[in-house]
């Protein structure tokens, strides 16, 4: 007697397979390890590697990762690249190592890393997997004790949108869709196998503080945020620019109302009078008058794009403000005594 | 007759320091090794300055493995070499590794080849700092004597006159500071699963909490001492009082102003901060408001 609560092979093949959503992004000490030595290495140069991995329900596990070679010069690399990557991965296959990859990390200059080549990558890699994630590393955050390390996707409603190539204001009213909805952040949990965490555990220092308690300690942030400051300025000034386009765009729009409106009028007016006169009435419309040409709308995707990063150095600002005052009233209770 | 002469390597090795990365390939790539395999054999890359040989990047490499036999997959170590001196060209070949307890037969014929692979990596790049003869890693992960032991090696060569004799693996001293490991936090690779990576003010207040353990110990080590509980100790008290010392001296009035300045300056900090995202949610709102034509 059949059991109901087993399906059979066939109903477990054709029934949909619902995808629950990625909830939490598990890394390996590894690969953390790996990413931070990799970044740190080639700071302030930006860089770029591989992850890899398992796609397991909603979690997704990055158990290993390589680093991309610098281009240098842009010829004749992408065969290099891909050569590279593909000897890699069967190198790799080789001692065992998770051949899937799941998404790529990347290094990045006190937050300024949401740019339209960013989407693109994710597009790309959207299509040939199904789920994947960017990983981005802030390395001259970290030497303020932070370990800044962020997991990132684009939200399925942005895919569509950035698919059908269309950002005037209608379509984003219509999908709800603001600024902060374009990139997704998913929590990161660190796992590390039982035989690392042992020799970690022997390993341990003895002393009771560590790099990071030094770092943190430091009285002088100064130099970060003046860079961050700066950043945040050049950022703004970009977004006033984006906001004068919008401007300019409106302007037109409403100046070319009014001609419309004008000729309409005029059209009405020669229309009565061609009544009077017993002939034809013309058309109300003349789509090949230059005024009724419609101005094409400035996307919004860079204005988008400019707000995320700024809000980005808003918050790292606000975090070392957060801190400063911690350390000067530390400063402040050492020197009473 | 005959005498037993060592040959000293022609740039002596001092030391060796290991980075935290090595440490936990090695780990991974044990976890995943072949069923058949009892250990793991892989390539060691870094770099060597003033007899100092930094270990900074490792990679596996398979290998057979039966009673008096060892064979290395030669191809693959070149292919992976290459593709990491791709990526960056300054790691070069500086040793091997092994886990498993001490030194054994076959890690001789190991040796030797990777001290030939050197001298070849050597003509490629000819860097002459390279002279160093390569190093052999020992990770025990069967924790034999109830303790990691991580050591590492330097080959000298036996002979007696004129005939090789055999191959001393001599232990240098290893350095096993893990400082990047420290600024991640130990906390996050210690145990099995972290749940959350600590943002700014919570790592903030755990090294305070931090600071003011120590404190507390050095406050009741102050304590015992002065009512004769604990022996004094002179290089302790010297030590404490140049800590203090190191405090500035500057007058209440001087510290106000300074302290009151750097204050000022973060508040201005954050509203500005505050003042740009209220700037932004308007400049979303109108951008995305509806056009009454």
């Amino acid at each position: 007697m059949a059991n109901p609560m087993v399906r059979s092979f066939l109903q477990a093949v054709s029934s949909e397979e619902v995808t629950p959503p990625l909830r939490v992004v598990q890394m390996e000490g590894l690969a953390v390890l790996k990413i931070i030595k990799h970044c740190n290495e080639f700071s302030p140069a930006l860089v770029t590697g591989q992850l890899l991995g398992l796609d397991v329900g909603s979690v997704l596990e990055v158990t290993n990762c390589f680093p991309f070679p610098t281009r240098e010069e842009d010829e004749e690399v992408e065969a290099d690249g891909a050569n590279y990557q593909l000897e890699m991965m069967r190198c790799l296959r080789e001692v065992n190592v998770d051949n899937n990859t799941v998404g790529w990390y990347q290094s990045t200059l006190l937050g300024s890393f949401q740019t339209v080549e960013l989407i693109e990558t994710f597009m790309n890699y959207q299509e040939n997997i199904r789920r994947c994630v960017c990983i981005i590393y802030d390395p001259s955050r970290s030497s303020q004790g932070a370990l800044a390390l962020k997991a990132l996707k684009l939200t399925d409603s942005f895919m569509d949108l950035y698919r059908n190539n269309n950002f005037t204001g209608e379509k984003l009213r219509e999908k709800k869709l603001s600024w902060v909805d374009i990139f997704e952040e998913i929590p990161i949990k660190v796992s590390n196998s039982a035989l690392a965490s042992a020799f970690m555990t022997e390993l341990e220092p003895e002393s009771p503080v560590a790099q990071c308690d030094y770092d943190r300690l430091k009285l002088s942030t100064a130099p970060y945020v003046e860079r961050n400051l700066e950043f945040l300025i050049d950022c703004m000034e970009d977004l006033s620019a984006e906001q004068n386009k919008f401007q300019y765009y409106y302007r037109n729009l409403s100046r070319q109302q009014a001609q419309q409106q004008a000729w309409l009028q005029k059209r009405r007016v020669e229309n009565m009078a061609r009544k009077a006169a017993g002939e034809e009435p013309l058309p109300e419309e003349d789509p090949s008058n230059p005024i009724f040409k419609p101005i094409p709308e400035p996307s919004r995707l860079d204005s988008y794009l400019i707000t995320n990063q700024i809000s980005n150095y808003c918050n790292q600002i606000n975090g070392v403000a957060g801190q400063n005052f911690n350390r000067l009233y530390m400063m402040k209770a050492l020197q009473e005594n | 007759m005959a005498v037993l002469q060592f040959f000293p390597p022609s740039s002596p090795i001092v030391s060796a320091r290991l980075h935290p990365v090595v440490l936990f390939n090695i780990c991974d790539c044990y976890v995943r090794r072949p069923d058949q395999a009892d250990r793991v054999i892989g390539t060691l890359l870094g770099s060597v300055s003033d007899g100092v040989v930094e270990i900074k990047n490792s990679y596996a490499v398979p290998h057979n493995e039966s009673a008096d036999q060892v064979a290395l997959d030669v191809e693959y170590h070149r292919n992976m070499y290459m593709s990491h001196l791709k990526v960056n060209p300054k790691e070069v070949l500086v040793g091997w590794f092994s886990t498993g307890f001490g030194v054994s037969g076959g890690s001789s014929l190991i040796h030797d080849f990777y001290v030939k692979e050197l001298k070849d990596s050597v003509k490629d790049l000819k860097d002459a700092q390279n002279s160093v003869p390569p190093l052999h890693l020992t990770v025990d992960t069967g924790f034999r004597n109830g303790e990691a032991s991580i050591k590492a090696y330097v080959s000298v060569n036996l002979s007696l006159g004129d005939r090789p004799l055999a191959a001393q693996f001599q232990e240098i001293p290893l350095d096993l500071r893990m400082i990047e490991a420290e600024r991640v936090g130990f906390d996050i690779l210690k145990t099995t699963v972290v749940d959350k990576l600590p943002n700014d003010l919570e790592g903030m207040e755990a090294s305070m909490e931090r600071l003011y353990a120590l404190i507390d110990d050095i406050y009741k080590y102050v304590d015992d001492v002065v009512e004769g509980r604990a022996a004094p100790d002179n290089d302790i008290g010297r030590f404490l009082a140049d800590t203090l010392a190191l405090v500035p001296k500057i007058s209440p009035a001087a510290f106000d102003k300074v302290f009151n300045d750097r204050i000022q300056d973060n508040l201005a900090l954050v509203y500005l901060s505050s003042l740009i995202r209220a700037q932004l949610g308007i400049a979303e709102k109108l951008n995305t408001a509806a056009q009454i034509l």
